[in-house]
């Protein structure tokens, strides 16, 4: 055995292993870290795309706070998370235990029709959304069948409407993955604490509270944070339905990026929202892991 | 806690990356002009010896790719010393793409730039185009496209005019914006000519709606179709220069005259009377033509791009005309196709000429003609197909020889398509009053033209 000069842990010498990971490391650099780093530079310029760009120093993140329409931008997105995240969590939650606890025949079945619209491409939802949500469209049709007449609208055209409306695709996009991501975790739960807590008294609401809520929990963090990055960084949506319309109450940072960069012209003010962007979304899901795994232990 | 070497890694890879990223966004675009923009030019193509050509375009769709393959046909069988090499893009990936072309040291030497600031403007200012003026007098092109249609592509030399100058690009199809009408449903209602003026045609409007028809078709869940009505009712009430002042984003103008405020104030007269669906902001464009193609409304104020479809659909029951003008000389909005260019950086500037002479000659307005397109040069001259085809063309080329067409509001400034068009789903849904809707524009508009100096 050969041997060793320096004291550590036995096996091969830890610098090895930065050689195992330097070609993962070498593709992430490639695509993640520089185009990351040179979305911070150009951000810093005032830049059209084309020509030589001149320093704009922090005016293009002052932008992003003082100009009332971006800062609009940002709180639809806030909005957003609350159709995207909550409401199919709570949704999800009540689908998967149901799912879980009701020993239907076809559970399979009902598994894969609330997972489908997760298959379909998003944009084929924006477009079939934005037929459904028409003057002439089916959920006015409805509404006007059952007599609610007075509700029937353009939604995607009426103020106060557009954003939920939009918000509302989301919800249905994304409960299918929170019910079956929920369904896993409620799946590996054991029975015996259900049967503890039946022994103890508790009916099926006490049950849901005392044994599922917690031992989800996890499951409950992956969810919420795979659909608030999903509803911070929608674009295709918003693209397809109202491109930020009607006026500007449903435009969304994702959506303002692509319109700096590649309809306006403004690279550098794009790259500036979308460094914004990146950051909030970074802390909200760093703020969710670190709860979840604090309530965890 | 995330371990030391963790760390480490991260710092090296992010400074690796900034050493990477260490130089000025756009320094380095080499943007030497191969080609001289000065001297002899030689129109005989076939004397250029042997030549590839590499053209970047997108006509792709229905009549748009039957004409240029024809035209390249006759272009290859005419001049065998020059070859093609065509590479198709559709409309945006030609955008998206052409930039860093361009900017890349194997641009192609012939390609279709979009009008407006955002593209041909900025090609313009970082010189990545040549100068068309010595083509233009050499082919004679200023013979057969009037000033008016010139303007559409034409810049200052470093770009920051737009409208005016020196010539970078020429078009091969126009568009105006005009009103179709289902005549059938305008006579049921007693009125029985398409109206002259604008006072009839607000006239005929009230009449319409008196009798339970919807007067006006539009969508405007896309935001921009609103702003070819506001444009065709503009035009009705200020004064044309003053219109392309403002559209160019040239100095000089104002959107807070009275003129304006008289415009604006129209379409919400417009929606309070009814003349427009109360859904206007809820509806698709595509779905309200196709609406209006199936008999839904009366008339519809649209561009001359919807001619092939709403005559295919309607036959003759549809015809097309310019807006009835209010005081005498018509005025609309309109403008060209996408307009063809030449790289800088090509080394064949006097062949890439000589193939846009030839997709723009008197020939090819006739294939154009053929294959459902409204060519922007001797318009009247050529046989449309169908009765709404003689129609856009008799109304084009009258807007054309009338100096009446007036640009697209939203080529002012970059932005303002964006904000033209948010501000009049304000307008149209009373969110917004003419006056706030005019100061929003206004700012826009005086915002980019100060800074643009």
């Amino acid at each position: 055995m050969a041997q060793r000069t320096s004291a550590g842990p036995p096996g091969e010498p830890r610098r090895v292993a930065y050689l195992y990971l330097l070609p993962a490391f070498l593709v992430y650099a490639a695509f993640l870290l520089y185009p990351l780093v040179r979305s911070i530079q150009i951000s810093l310029y005032d830049w059209n795309g084309n020509t030589l760009a001149t320093w704009a120093g922090l005016d293009n993140y002052a932008e992003v706070v003082t100009d009332p329409a971006l800062r609009s931008s940002f709180g639809h997105a806030l909005v957003l998370v609350f159709f995207y995240a909550v409401l199919p969590l709570v949704i999800g939650l009540g689908l998967a235990s149901i799912l879980n606890r009701a020993r239907v025949r076809g559970l399979a079945f009902f598994r894969t029709v609330i997972f489908l619209p997760q298959v379909v491409a998003m944009v084929v939802i924006g477009v079939a959304w934005r037929r459904m949500y028409a003057p002439d469209g089916s959920v006015n049709d409805l509404l006007r069948a059952v007599g609610l007449d007075s509700l029937a609208r353009g939604w995607l055209g009426d103020y106060t409407a557009a954003l939920p409306a939009v918000g509302f695709i989301g919800t249905w996009f994304e409960i299918g993955l929170v019910t079956v991501l929920l369904l896993a975790g409620m799946g590996q739960i054991s029975g015996e604490l259900y049967e503890a807590a039946r022994l103890d008294g508790a009916g099926p609401v006490r049950e849901f509270f005392a044994v599922t809520l917690p031992s989800v929990r996890g499951e409950m963090a992956v969810a919420l944070t795979l659909t608030v990055i999903a509803a911070l960084r929608t674009f295709d949506l918003v693209y397809i339905t109202t491109r930020g319309g009607p006026g500007l109450s449903t435009s969304v940072p994702s959506f303002e990026v692509y319109n700096r960069a590649f309809q306006q012209g403004r690279v550098g003010s794009a790259a500036a929202v979308a460094v914004v962007l990146t950051l909030i979304i970074f802390l909200i899901s760093v703020g969710i892991t670190r709860v979840a795994d604090r309530d965890s232990r | 806690m995330r371990s030391r070497p963790t760390t480490l890694l991260a710092t090296a890879g992010l400074i690796g990356a900034v050493a990477l990223a260490a130089c000025t966004p756009g320094s380095n675009a080499d943007n030497k002009p191969a080609a001289s923009a000065t001297g002899q030019v030689t129109t005989d193509a076939s004397k250029l010896g042997t030549v590839t050509l590499t053209v970047w375009d997108q006509e792709v769709r229905g009549g748009q790719a039957a004409q240029i393959q024809e035209l390249n046909k006759e272009f290859q069988a005419k001049y065998p010393n020059i070859t093609l090499k065509r590479v198709t893009r559709s409309f945006d990936d030609l955008k998206t793409t052409l930039k860093l072309a361009l900017s890349g040291n194997q641009p192609p030497d012939v390609f279709q730039a979009n009008n407006g600031r955002p593209d041909m403007g900025s090609f313009v200012q970082a010189g990545q185009l040549v100068p068309l003026d010595r083509y233009a007098e050499a082919y004679k092109w200023t013979d057969r496209y009037p000033e008016t249609v010139r303007n559409y592509s034409s810049y200052s030399t470093d770009g920051k005019t737009f409208g005016t100058g020196t010539l970078y690009g020429l078009p091969q199809v126009g568009e105006v914006v005009g009103i179709y009408v289902n005549t059938a449903k305008l006579k049921a209602a007693g009125v029985n000519e398409p109206p002259k003026t604008w006072a009839d045609f607000e006239a005929s409007l009230a009449t319409l709606k008196a009798k339970g028809e919807l007067p006006l078709v539009l969508g405007n869940l896309d935001k921009w179709p609103a702003i070819h009505v506001f444009g065709t009712v503009q035009a009705q009430n200020v004064q044309p220069d003053a219109i392309r002042t403002l559209g160019f984003g040239q100095k000089g103008g104002s959107w807070k005259t009275p003129e304006n405020a008289k415009a604006a104030q129209t379409l919400v007269d417009w929606v309070n009377k009814g003349y427009l669906s109360k859904d206007v902001n809820g509806q698709g464009y595509d779905p309200a033509w196709q609406a209006f193609s199936k008999g839904t409304g009366v008339y519809l104020i649209a561009g001359t791009w919807l001619q092939a479809d709403l005559g295919k659909a309607m036959g003759d029951k549809v015809t097309f005309m310019l807006p009835p003008s209010a005081s005498g000389t018509p005025a609309a909005t309109g403008g060209t196709g996408i307009p063809w260019a030449v790289s800088s950086k090509s080394k064949h500037p006097d062949a890439a000429a000589a193939y846009i002479n030839f997709i723009t000659s008197p020939n090819a307005m006739a294939v154009l003609a053929k294959n459902d397109n409204l060519p922007i040069a001797d318009t009247a001259e050529q046989e449309a197909t169908g009765p709404l085809g003689k129609a856009v063309f008799e109304a084009f080329g009258t807007a054309v020889q009338k100096n009446a067409l007036v640009p697209y509001l939203d080529y002012a400034t970059p932005t303002m398509a964006d904000t033209l068009g948010a501000s009049l789903q304000d307008l149209l849904a009373k969110k917004a009053t003419p006056e706030q809707f005019l100061d929003t524009v206004e700012k826009d508009y005086s915002g980019f033209v100060s800074s643009n100096g």
